[in-house]
């Protein structure tokens, strides 16, 4: 069984902003195109102009409409879902070859091509759907956290950051550290509750989500009700009339 | 433990980085585009862009796929059978340009007015415009009237500016974002990054939308108001603030016409109009002389509301008090409107004491000193920090107009008008209200051989400046400027194929477009618009359309219904220019313009379009594009126009660099090098205006100077608010037996009605003419995030995101109706029927169905498969939507539109659903297959790049 770094220097991982996101796909195609051309490369599509379109993503934005407990009211969530960088993460101790593997350094999960033999039982052990199996190369497909752009010194250094959140125009996806409590992603994981996803599986996934903010649509305190019909409107914009010459 | 493999870092997977600017919608984004061996491997968002700032959106990200689409034309087509059999025979653009000019050339010496010239989703219309100016004809428009021309019109004669991407909420400081229908097409990564800013900053965003998707899902409050009804619902938050007294009354007073005297003088031919001395000028009453005074007269106690009697004996009145009294009237308050707009009184209430009390007690104030046009020093700049924006929810209804004066005058009685915090003018705006340019194409400006004296499109201020015949019948085929659309200042695309089929006001000789999918999805009712564009003359057995001219870069259903097909370039392959003289992409804080520069070689045989109506101008000798020895004006074609062409001295299409060593902006002489400044500048130029310019600039001193100066007004004047607004009254008056100019008595009414001079609220056309009970729900459409229009559906990428639609009904009323999710639902309306797949939600108004536009295509289109689900288990609601109303007294048939801008209706649509008895797994109706005449293959998914990841 491969084993899992005890420790990892850094815990690079993404926070995803639920009440911002718009579910507009742009972390979606951005991160199809980077990493077509990048370490996941090609990222091919299979039936591209027929009935049935389909091929690896490595982020996907699901829609949900979440019903209230009343059964009437709902609330639009948009999750985008892709690999957490659990710390310990079953695709990888499940891999039959060691193809799957978390890096010591930065604990970013990654897959071998060399050695995946896309037998897909990672998928399988994942309980997130992170991994996709590439049926044209025949091996398994993740989020690499664009570990090919976040050191790449071929970038400028503010744009060495996953193609995700660079893309992200709502600004509602977030990179850095999670292993560095004052880091900016940890800080806004305690200002705002971020959670795990599915935390009762035990995978301690890296990535963290932050939860819709509450609602605004019902009388706010310190807002005063206006008065109501009594006839003397009129009255009332003559006096503000008045008050506009004296002021001249 | 093995040893990690070792992964390559730093790859560098392009040779080399060109920015341009995107065109996967109408936002334009700066993009950087990467290259591999001449290869688009990557599309990325430039940092540095105004518009972006490195963003990028679902659709630009996926731009790689639609510059490499299998859906893309080859090769110039002729037709050779019958027009839609998709017969055509592949010519060389010798042959295209030589038969283009005999055409056309044809029309000109006859009659010019004879091509009708239009075009879609164009970004060149400070081109086509003028091209259609030196040819001669007045039927010229682009793609507006079908768009979203009621937010322009209504912003551009109420405050100089507009909606659309004319202006911006002031996101640093607004703390109350009020949103009306849906807005995810124009300005979409600003508006979706300003969401995240308000969102950081815990400001309020309410949105007004029958449907919560897109942004409407992370609104802090939504209101499911009923389509075509947000007008109510708007009168209803006014009449509270005025029950209240909770408006900006400083404001008013000194940036708008709320003060200025309004002639009373029911049934007369001056009755509500502005009361002016005998120097012309408009007045105010002052409340210390007792005495009315010129409007210019700044020291005046300008006296805001009350009736007065005029020293000659007129009554008038403030147009304050008539806007007053018209909302404080029992049926503009909440509990009058709540039932007909949805939304609950108590809702209505408790949103106008929010906006009240974010405007009035929450005030931003700016440490910067600014001086107003009279001179008067302000210590601070103080703002309302509500923000309100809207579009096509708005604007497509028959009630359109009037609705987005209504929320504009919302704006305005709040005072939030570029002020800190609320709704910002981009330049070229604020601009005068209107505009000071009439439209063209009276009888007297139409000559063989002649370009038109001025543009096409403009502004019109009275019945005087309408475009009629001698016998009062319109001059231009899609009846704009005419009685029937008075104020159509975008044109109205949608009724030229029908207009030009019935013959009615005329028949055409060439129909000439650009991309415009006016065959399938930017038609209103297919089926027979594929009759008319098909249909012959009995006699000669000529098609009564006799030419139709087309360009478009992609296999769309519009190409099977031309003559000549002119292929165009992809965005990636073209010179473009998004100038301040069309729809700029400025920011509030300063102009800004911007370049597309080619960043890859077509391996096609097609020409970008711009460069080939250049080249058809100069073969047509067109003035402007030919010089006085009879050459092109422009050999190299559209940069060389770019750069060299000037519409009044020193003003170009691009505002940056100019001045022969490219120091100047705004005005100054064709600099050579202008475009290689711009690309050395990441193909975009923008200047920040002084702090003390950025807000108030319609009533802002210094910046009415440097606009001046600059070359965006013509005097450095105040842009006062037109609340009141007087060209309406002229129109109405007209209507009313007055003057010299009136409508046709089949028309009085609906203009009387219409064209009233303070917002209010009609039913839309639709639900009032047909009947309700049998028609009982509202259908309309919602712009997914990921597409735009016809051209993203048939991404790669995007179809795999978004490859069919579904029609959307609330679960309560399915429910009712025995709809379960899943079942295939027929969706009838007067004019006809679909059937599609339903899925049931919560988040929609309950009388209202919904899905997403412009997803179903007709089967062998687009380089798509003829099974694709866009044509099997797609759908259109166009099938169901009439470009006419039915037949009223008299029996002459409107078109359905706003009767004020001729602004498409399309979002009055009232339909019945109910469950099929057909649910067999595709969508109807099904129109035979065509042929698909796109390049069939994408060589970039033949050949993949290479891996790179090996070390």
């Amino acid at each position: 069984m491969p084993a899992l770094p005890q420790t990892t220097a850094k815990k690079l991982g993404l926070v995803i902003d639920l009440d911002t996101c718009v579910g507009c796909q742009a972390c979606a195609t951005s991160c199809k195109e980077w990493n077509t051309q990048g370490y996941s490369a090609p990222l091919a599509d299979e039936d591209t102009r027929g009935p049935d379109p389909h091929g690896p993503w490595l982020n996907r934005i699901h829609g949900y409409e979440v019903e209230d407990t009343n059964g009437k009211d709902s609330r639009d969530v948009h999750f985008p879902r892709s690999c957490l960088h659990c710390e310990t993460p079953a695709c990888v101790t499940v891999c039959p070859t060691g193809a799957s593997y978390k890096r010591a350094e930065d604990g970013i999960v990654l897959i071998n091509p060399d050695t995946c033999i896309g037998c897909k039982l990672c998928s399988w052990a994942c309980p997130y759907g992170a991994r996709e199996y590439d049926v044209q190369e025949g091996v398994m497909k993740k989020c690499t956290l664009c570990v090919d752009r976040i050191y790449n010194e071929n970038f400028e250094p503010e744009d060495r950051q996953p193609a995700c959140v660079k893309a992200c125009p709502t600004g509602a996806r977030h990179f850095g550290d999670l292993g560095d409590e004052n880091s900016a992603v940890s800080q806004l994981v305690k200002e705002r509750g971020g959670f795990d996803l599915l935390p009762e599986m035990g995978y301690k996934p890296t990535n963290k989500y932050l939860p819709p903010r509450a609602k605004r649509d019902t009388p706010q305190a310190g807002i005063e009700a206006l008065p109501k019909g009594d006839g003397s409107a009129m009255d009332r914009l003559f006096k503000l009339a008045d008050r506009l010459l004296s002021g001249n | 433990m093995s040893s990690e493999p070792v992964v390559a870092l730093s790859p560098k997977t392009w040779d080399e980085i060109k920015t341009t600017t995107c065109y996967m919608c109408a936002c334009r984004c700066g993009i950087k585009v990467y290259l591999k061996d001449g290869t688009v491997t990557y599309i990325d968002g430039n940092r540095d862009h105004p518009v972006n700032k490195g963003v990028i959106c679902g659709k630009g990200a996926a731009g790689i796929k639609q510059h490499y689409s299998p859906g893309r034309l080859s090769k110039p087509l002729i037709r050779v059978g019958e027009r839609g059999s998709g017969e055509f025979r592949e010519i060389e653009w010798e042959e295209a340009l030589q038969t283009a000019t005999s055409w056309l050339g044809n029309v000109r010496k006859t009659d010019p007015k004879k091509l009708a010239f239009f075009t879609g989703r164009d970004q060149s219309q400070g081109l086509t415009g003028w091209w259609a100016t030196q040819f001669g004809t007045p039927n010229y428009a682009a793609h507006g009237g079908f768009c979203s021309v009621n937010m322009a019109a209504a912003g551009l004669y109420t405050f100089g500016g507009s909606f659309w991407e004319f202006g911006e909420p002031d996101w640093k400081h607004t703390k109350y974002f009020l949103l009306f229908g849906v807005a995810e097409d124009h300005g979409s990564n600003p508006i979706k990054a300003g969401l995240g800013k308000l969102k950081k900053r815990g400001a309020k965003f309410v949105s007004v939308n029958p449907i919560k998707t897109g942004y409407s899902a992370i609104a802090d409050e939504w209101v499911g108001v009923r389509p075509g009804t947000d007008g109510l619902f708007v009168g209803a938050i006014i009449h509270e603030l005025l029950n209240a007294g909770q408006i900006d009354g400083d404001y008013l007073n000194r940036y708008t016409n709320s003060p200025w005297l309004v002639i009373d003088n029911k049934g007369a031919a001056d009755h509500g109009l502005f009361a002016r001395n005998e120097n012309g000028e408009t007045l105010v009453w002052d409340a210390h002389k007792k005495a009315p005074v010129p409007t210019s007269d700044h020291d005046a106690a300008r006296a805001l509301m009350g009736r007065f009697t005029l020293p000659d004996g007129r009554k008038v009145a403030t147009s304050f008090q008539l806007i007053a009294e018209r909302y404080l009237a029992p049926e503009n308050a909440p509990d009058a409107v709540t039932e007909r707009c949805g939304v609950p009184a108590d809702t209505i209430r408790r949103l106008a004491a929010e906006l009240a009390h974010v405007a009035f007690k929450e005030t931003v104030t700016l440490d910067v000193p600014w001086t107003d046009f009279t001179g008067r020093r302000h210590d601070t700049m103080i703002g309302r920090p509500v923000a309100m924006h809207a579009m096509r929810g708005i604007s497509a209804h028959a009630n359109g107009f009037q609705t987005c004066r209504a929320i504009h005058l919302l704006q305005i009685m709040l005072g939030t008008i570029d002020t800190p915090g609320g709704f910002r003018y981009k330049a070229p705006f604020p601009r005068p209200i209107p505009p000071h340019i009439k439209p063209t194409g009276k009888p007297d400006q139409i000559w063989p051989n002649e370009p038109l004296p001025g543009p096409p499109l403009g502004f019109v201020t009275g019945p005087e400046d309408l475009l009629l015949a001698a016998d009062g019948t319109p001059q231009r085929i899609d009846k704009a400027y005419s009685w029937d659309a008075p104020i159509a200042a975008h044109g109205m695309m949608h009724m030229v194929i029908t207009n030009a089929a019935k013959r009615d006001p005329y028949g055409i000789d060439v129909l000439f477009m650009y991309m415009a999918n006016m065959s399938w999805n930017s038609a209103m009712n297919i089926p027979d618009t594929l009759k008319y564009l098909t249909a012959k003359d009995e006699k000669t057995g000529d098609y009564i359309i006799p030419k139709i001219i087309y360009s478009d870069a992609y296999a769309s259903e519009m190409v099977h219904y031309a003559d000549l097909i002119l292929p165009d370039t992809t965005y990636l392959e073209r010179w473009d220019c998004i100038s301040l003289l069309d729809r700029p992409i400025s920011e509030a804080d300063g102009p800004a313009d911007s370049i597309r520069q080619p960043v890859v070689e077509p391996e096609r045989d097609v020409r970008p379009f711009q460069t080939v109506l250049l080249d058809i101008g100069a073969r047509l000798k067109l003035p402007g594009m030919t010089t006085p020895e009879g050459n092109a004006r422009y050999p190299g074609g559209y940069p060389d126009y770019i750069v060299n062409h000037e519409r009044a001295p020193g003003v170009g299409p691009l505002a940056g660099f100019r001045g022969v060593d490219g120091t100047q902006s705004g005005k100054g002489a064709p600099n050579p090098n202008q475009l290689q400044a711009y690309i050395d500048n990441g193909c975009h130029w923008f200047y920040e205006l002084p702090d003390e310019h950025k807000y108030f600039k319609h009533v802002n001193k210094g910046y009415l100077e440097w606009a001046t100066g600059f070359g965006l007004i013509g005097k450095p004047e105040p842009i006062i608010h037109q609340l009141y607004c007087e060209p309406l009254q002229k129109f109405r008056l007209a209507a009313e037996g007055h003057g010299a100019i009136q409508p046709p008595d089949g028309h009085r009414a609906r203009i009387i009605e219409a064209f009233d001079p303070i917002p209010f609220w009609y039913p839309p056309f639709e639900g009032d003419l047909v009947d309700e009970v049998a028609f009982p729900m509202h259908a309309v459409t919602q712009r997914p995030m990921a597409m735009y229009h016809a051209w993203g559906s048939q991404n790669s990428w995007l179809r795999q995101i978004l490859g069919r639609n579904w029609l959307y009904i609330a679960k309560e009323r399915a429910a009712k109706l025995g709809i379960a999710d899943g079942d295939w639902v027929t969706v009838t309306s007067h004019q006809g029927q679909i059937k599609g797949q339903a899925k049931l939600m919560n988040g929609v108004n309950p009388d209202t169905v919904w899905t997403w536009n412009a997803i179903g295509k007709r089967s062998g289109t687009w380089g798509l498969k003829k099974d694709a689900p866009e044509a099997k288990q797609g759908f259109l609601l166009n099938h169901l939507i009439s470009e006419l109303l039915p037949e009223r007294d008299g029996g002459y048939r409107f078109s359905n539109s706003d009767p004020v801008t001729g602004q498409a209706a399309w979002y009055d649509l009232r339909v019945r659903v109910e469950k099929a008895s057909d649910q067999s797994n595709i969508s109807s109706p099904q129109f035979p297959t065509l042929k698909n005449h796109g390049v069939g293959q994408c060589p970039h998914c033949l050949k993949p790049p290479p891996k790179n990841w090996a070390s």
